[in-house]
């Protein structure tokens, strides 16, 4: 008899786990992203960007609204196709791969959007239950249990059967942050997850994706504005500017740059 | 030349890009349909939101329509001495025309106002998004659920505003000169057969069709926040009750030719 444990955890294995197996061997990093173009008519908004995140590894993406943050989770995710560029995924290129095979690299990651995206006619059980029903084989009993152990993660165990509108900010981040989790991600993408939030519930966002690390060891790509917030939960931080990488290590290392861009932006907000 | 040139050129330049991308949209719902889940539970919920919440608003317009028949017709009917003929203008016009356009442009206010605005409104709050970046297509879920429902819906409908339509003449005819129903019933479905009725009401579904794809093509493609939400939901109305006139023109047509 399979082990309940191991049970909860049995996600459809049609998709290309062996990818992720051999880019393990190989030690391919979790994300590969060379040369990555995207316009928007003539905007130009990423401009041959290169990034590398590693297995168990945070990568915090500063730069100035509209500097192409989002877009750049969004093309990593498969919702937005680059001009040109190569997106690796376990060693994987994902740009050119069809819908069916997007879909089973997409099990393989979590994201959490910028207002959680809640889908707001399901209750917050149903919303975390979401990908858990439509790609594991688990009962609905198993299901449950992975729900309530997912929410009390994050702290929202107590309000399985409310909607997104009775959830204040922080709460939907939290419930968005459960769905990202429900299938185990190997990658983590979490869109401004403190924006919009008091300096205490964002502490507390910052504290829970710290835990969420530790505990699930995913690779994590964290786009924000907030430099106290990237400062807590990323191991290096790239800062966006002209549609390019201006300056990538960890915090101290951007401290004493030397860059006039990177001083002002830092200075901006401390 | 130029400037004229530029604006016929770039409205029929739109009107040709919407059909285009109606037509990708159409693929990606009828491609996705046949794959598994077929997400069921989503399917009953839409059958009961479109269904069995247009029903009271549907068979009240029925209702309404039969009185007005019948107190309309009457008079005429009564000037050129075929007062006998009262039932079957009752039941000929209700089933053949009234009740199936009828439930099709109630539902396109119902019915095409709500998907365009429920579907926008996920689109704005990156809903959609989230249901695509979990690896589930939003064709799927959210359009060919919905356009299913409206399918199989429409029909149904139009029966319910059928039968209230001819309860409602039967008693609006009653009250002025008495008549059994079942008398009432037998002299309205004189001369008529069963594929009569039958085509009238499954035209419909083609309603259903086009109320479903346009209210889910226009909802999924908004941009532009509230504003846009509202737009979707607007357009999706006009756009649908245009075409189901339009297709309820071309339908009568073949129905004439096909089943007459």
């Amino acid at each position: 008899m399979t082990p309940p444990e191991q049970v909860l955890l049995e996600v459809d294995e049609s998709g290309p786990r062996p990818a992720e197996r051999s880019a393990e061997k190989t030690g391919a990093p979790a994300i590969a992203i060379s040369g990555i173009h995207k316009s928007f008519g003539s905007q130009v908004v990423l401009n041959g960007t290169n990034l590398n995140v590693a297995t168990g590894e945070t990568l915090a993406v500063l730069g100035r609204s509209g500097t192409g943050k989002s877009v750049l989770l969004k093309l990593i995710i498969g919702l937005q196709k680059p001009d040109s560029g190569s997106i690796r995924i376990h060693g994987q290129e994902i740009v050119h791969l069809d819908l069916d095979a997007m879909n089973e690299i997409r099990k393989k990651m979590g994201f959490l959007f910028q207002h959680a995206a809640l889908y707001d006619s399901l209750t917050v059980e149903q919303n975390v239950a979401f990908p858990l029903k439509r790609h594991t084989k688990m009962t609905e009993s198993q299901q449950r249990d992975r729900v309530k152990k997912l929410l009390a993660s994050v702290g929202m165990e107590r309000d399985l059967k409310k909607m997104p509108s009775d959830l204040s900010g922080g709460m939907q981040k939290r419930v968005g942050l459960a769905r990202a989790l429900a299938l185990e991600p190997a990658i983590l993408l979490l869109d401004e997850p403190t924006a919009g939030l008091d300096p205490i519930t964002s502490g507390e966002i910052d504290q829970l994706i710290l835990k969420l690390q530790v505990e699930h060891d995913m690779a994590s790509i964290v786009v924000t504005h907030d430099l106290l917030s990237a400062k807590t939960i990323a191991d290096r931080i790239a800062l966006l500017h002209d549609g390019n990488v201006l300056i990538e290590g960890s915090f101290a290392e951007l401290e004493e740059s030397d860059d006039e861009f990177v001083s002002e932006f830092l200075k901006r907000d401390s | 030349m130029s400037s004229t040139l530029t604006s016929v050129w770039s409205p029929a330049n739109r009107f040709l890009e919407w059909f285009g991308d109606l037509g990708f949209f159409s693929w990606q719902v009828l491609r996705s349909a046949v794959r598994r889940p077929f997400e069921g539970r989503e399917l009953l919920r839409q059958l009961d939101d479109i269904g069995s919440r247009s029903f009271p608003l549907v068979a009240l317009a029925g209702a309404a329509i039969g009185a007005v028949l019948a107190l309309e017709t009457r008079s005429s009917l009564v000037q050129f001495g075929a007062k006998s003929m009262l039932p079957a203008a009752i039941v000929f016009s209700i089933i053949h025309e009234t009740g199936p356009v009828m439930t099709g442009l109630i539902v396109c206010g119902r019915v095409g106002a709500g998907i365009g605005a429920e579907l926008g409104s996920m689109k704005v709050s990156e809903q959609i998004d989230a249901i695509e970046a979990s690896g589930v297509s939003p064709y799927k879920f959210l359009a060919f659920t919905r356009i299913l429902a409206c399918i199989l819906m429409l029909p149904l409908l139009t029966l319910a505003a059928d039968f209230s339509g001819v309860m409602v003449g039967w008693i609006a005819n009653t009250l002025v000169e008495p008549i059994s129903f079942q008398k009432f019933i037998h002299q309205g479905l004189a001369g008529t057969s069963f594929n009569d009725f039958l085509a009238p009401t499954f035209r419909t579904a083609v309603f259903g069709l086009i109320i479903g794809m346009i209210g889910c093509f226009q909802g999924m493609r908004t941009q532009g926040g509230t504003a846009g939400v509202g737009r979707s939901a607007t357009s999706s109305v006009v756009l649908s009750s245009l075409f189901v006139i339009l297709a309820d023109v071309i339908l009568v047509k073949l129905i004439l030719v096909f089943f007459s």
